[in-house]
């Protein structure tokens, strides 16, 4: 593990590109599972993220490499951004014996506990008392980690997001909550089911934590802000919670077409594409449309090749469904 | 050492022992600082290790287990207290969802070292919600540890066992206990998870039974003796890893088999202690099993109610009676 953040500037035309590409590789690693699932090769569901690529991939790039980091269900650009490959994801989703969990998680369930993403939790904010704990025990243990939580709108009205904000704020714990609110909570909008307009920058207040809000589409605003707001946890101010504003470019899951958004909203937010706008300063910098591209190839080839390994690979071995429910391997209950 | 130690005494030993062998073990929970616990089962900790080891936190369950479960994830040995039984319902999500399924769900990436302390059962006139026996609320869940200690000297010997444990392991100190009285634990006294102990040697029938109805169990035990009835006492001690064989070489010598549960008959541990009976020993018995548990109804709150709900030495002894002459 490294002790420096990954990135030093994002006016860094290299830093930024690379921020884009792995975007690009997310997209790419969505817009596969999609088409897996439509041709019976990844079985019950999946949350895609694609649209959210920035927050994961802004955020990470202001982490430390040792930072931990909780996602949700929908979770698979975390994983991507803190080091799973997408190959190893397809897998998991394929069900497949090279699976980041050995095909016993599935979609909602990505972790790459090596690069401590700690996991993706399918109960909505239930991760966010656990990053807490995180956060508590790098300050018991003095390394200077962060933890940091990611959820969605709908989280926010979980009673678990308001005890986890709560004891951070008590305890003064590294840990920043980044909210990817999406307008949605699954299927309904969030301002229909929620009292205040920004359902998690608004709460913050109520816990003595500082509430900001962000556009969660620019990978450059996010990365600021989250490195702003890590540098205050690291130096023991305190928890801090981000509000990225964004949109899911598919529905709820497979199941949900979400033709419940207006289009004209749908349109709006397409324009807002985290891609496109990545593209675009790339351009403001100089960057040559050729190497934007060459980008977009490796990242498609990539992608490619990741759905061509994972598909070939084997099925787990069924009597791995015995194994590593208790910390010596297996699953025996009786002595 | 003294001659004698309380149970709630045994508590804060057991916890103590591995705070000082161990600097990863924390403590976290409702008053379990300064004011030692509600129970007084965390009296001295503060004392002796501080706030940064002995953390009070808000009336939040799912943060204080949540909070834990984060923490044992990343290199502590938490120690969480709940209360009273009755509120791991409040968080038992982390209980049923997070903490026995993220080894398994990830792959065998995770571990998740950490006890989930709690006051269970009745006997002290709490009502229905702060009476319960909820152990087997826990039993429904694969991944998780249950312990659920008789004695002040077990109480530390598995204390030890399940903070050391790289495994989950909920923790169930009986309410109706904290005040008995028995021998104190030698220096690094250990008790594995999930080795039953006989104690009382008997050859007409087996009674099996788990914290408070151990000393219930052996009272009946006596009472029995009594009437020339010879009963071997097996205190179960833990649920997982469940120690079974130790019940079927009792079994193998009186062949006759009574569990003795405090909490409901509808769901309790007893039942999947016979269905292995019935599985593995059924050659064994020359009678029917029989199990002495709870009324399938919420604790009352008087004695004489309550007394009627949960197993009393004289149900036992007539369930026995009965079995024997079977």
């Amino acid at each position: 593990m490294t002790a420096a953040p990954r990135t030093a500037d994002v006016s860094d035309t290299a830093e930024l590109l690379a921020l884009y590409e792995e975007m690009a590789v997310i997209r790419r690693t969505e817009k596969a599972a999609h088409d897996l699932f439509l041709s019976g090769l990844v079985k019950g569901t999946t949350h895609l993220a694609a649209g959210h690529e920035a927050v994961a991939v802004g955020a990470s790039a202001a982490l430390r490499d040792d930072d931990y980091v909780f996602a949700t269900y929908r979770g698979h650009h975390h994983a991507l951004a803190r080091g799973a490959t997408p190959e190893e994801c397809l897998a998991e989703l394929m069900s497949r014996a090279s699976g980041l969990c050995g095909a016993k998680g599935g979609s909602m369930h990505l972790t790459k506990a090596s690069g401590n993403m700690l996991g993706s939790y399918a109960i909505v904010g239930a991760h966010l008392p656990m990053a807490v704990g995180a956060a508590w025990s790098a300050r018991l243990r003095g390394t200077g980690q962060i933890a940091v939580a990611f959820f969605g709108d709908g989280a926010t009205n979980i009673g678990a997001f308001h005890e986890a904000l709560n004891l951070a704020a008590v305890w003064k714990l590294p840990v920043l909550f980044v909210c990817e609110n999406n307008l949605y909570m699954e299927y309904t909008p969030i301002a229909d089911v929620t009292a205040v307009a920004h359902p998690a920058a608004d709460r913050a207040p109520a816990y003595g934590i500082p509430g900001e809000i962000v556009d969660g589409n620019d990978v450059v605003a996010v990365r600021e802000a989250v490195d702003r707001l890590a540098g205050r946890a690291r130096a023991g101010d305190g928890p801090g919670l981000l509000e990225a504003q964004t949109y899911r470019h598919f529905g709820h899951s497979r199941a949900d077409p979400a033709t419940y958004r207006p289009a004209e909203e749908v349109e709006r937010w397409l324009k807002h594409d985290p891609l496109d706008l990545a593209r675009g300063r790339l351009a403001e910098l100089g960057v040559p449309a050729g190497t934007v591209a060459a980008a977009d190839g490796r990242a498609e080839a990539v992608v490619q090749a990741a759905v061509e390994a994972a598909k070939n690979a084997p099925a787990p071995d069924p009597r791995d469904a015995l194994t590593d429910v208790w910390a010596d391997g297996g699953a025996r209950w009786r002595t | 050492m003294a001659d004698v130690i309380t149970y709630r005494q045994a508590v804060a030993e057991g916890i103590a022992r591995e705070m000082r062998r161990d600097p990863a073990v924390v403590c976290l929970g409702e008053d379990i600082g300064a004011a030692g616990g509600v129970f007084k089962t965390t009296a001295g900790l503060h004392e002796e290790f501080g706030s940064g080891r002995v953390w009070d936190t808000p009336i939040s369950e799912q943060a204080i287990v949540g909070a834990a479960m984060g923490a044992a994830m990343t290199g502590m040995r938490p120690v969480a207290e709940i209360m009273f039984s009755d509120f791991l319902a409040c968080c038992w999500d982390y209980l049923a969802n997070e903490i026995p399924k993220v080894r398994y769900m990830t792959g065998g990436q995770v571990t998740v070292p950490l006890v989930v302390r709690t006051a269970n059962g009745g006997g002290l006139g709490f009502g229905a919600q702060h009476s319960q026996a909820t152990e087997n609320w826990a039993l429904t869940v694969p991944g998780l540890k249950i312990a659920a200690p008789a004695t002040p000297a077990d109480v530390i010997g598995m204390m030890a066992a399940a903070i050391r444990s790289d495994d989950p392991v909920v923790f169930f100190e009986h309410k109706g206990l904290l005040a008995t009285k028995g021998p104190p634990a030698p220096p690094d006294h250990v008790v594995e998870l999930g080795q039953a102990a006989v104690l009382r040697e008997g050859d007409d029938v087996t009674l099996v039974a788990l914290a408070s109805m151990v000393p219930l169990a052996l009272a009946a035990a006596e009472r029995l003796a009594e009437e020339g009835i010879d009963a071997e006492v097996v205190d179960l001690r833990c649920l997982v890893p469940l120690d079974a064989m130790t019940v079927l070489g009792s079994l193998a010598k009186t062949s006759r088999l009574v569990t003795v549960e405090e909490n409901p008959y509808q769901g309790g541990w007893g039942g999947t202690l016979v269905s292995i009976v019935a599985d593995e020993g059924f050659g064994l018995l020359d009678a029917p099993v029989r199990r002495v548990a709870a009324a399938c109804v919420p604790l009352p709150f008087a004695d004489v109610l309550e007394a009627e709900v949960i197993p009393t030495v004289d149900k036992v002894v007539a369930t026995v009676r009965d079995l024997s002459a079977y």
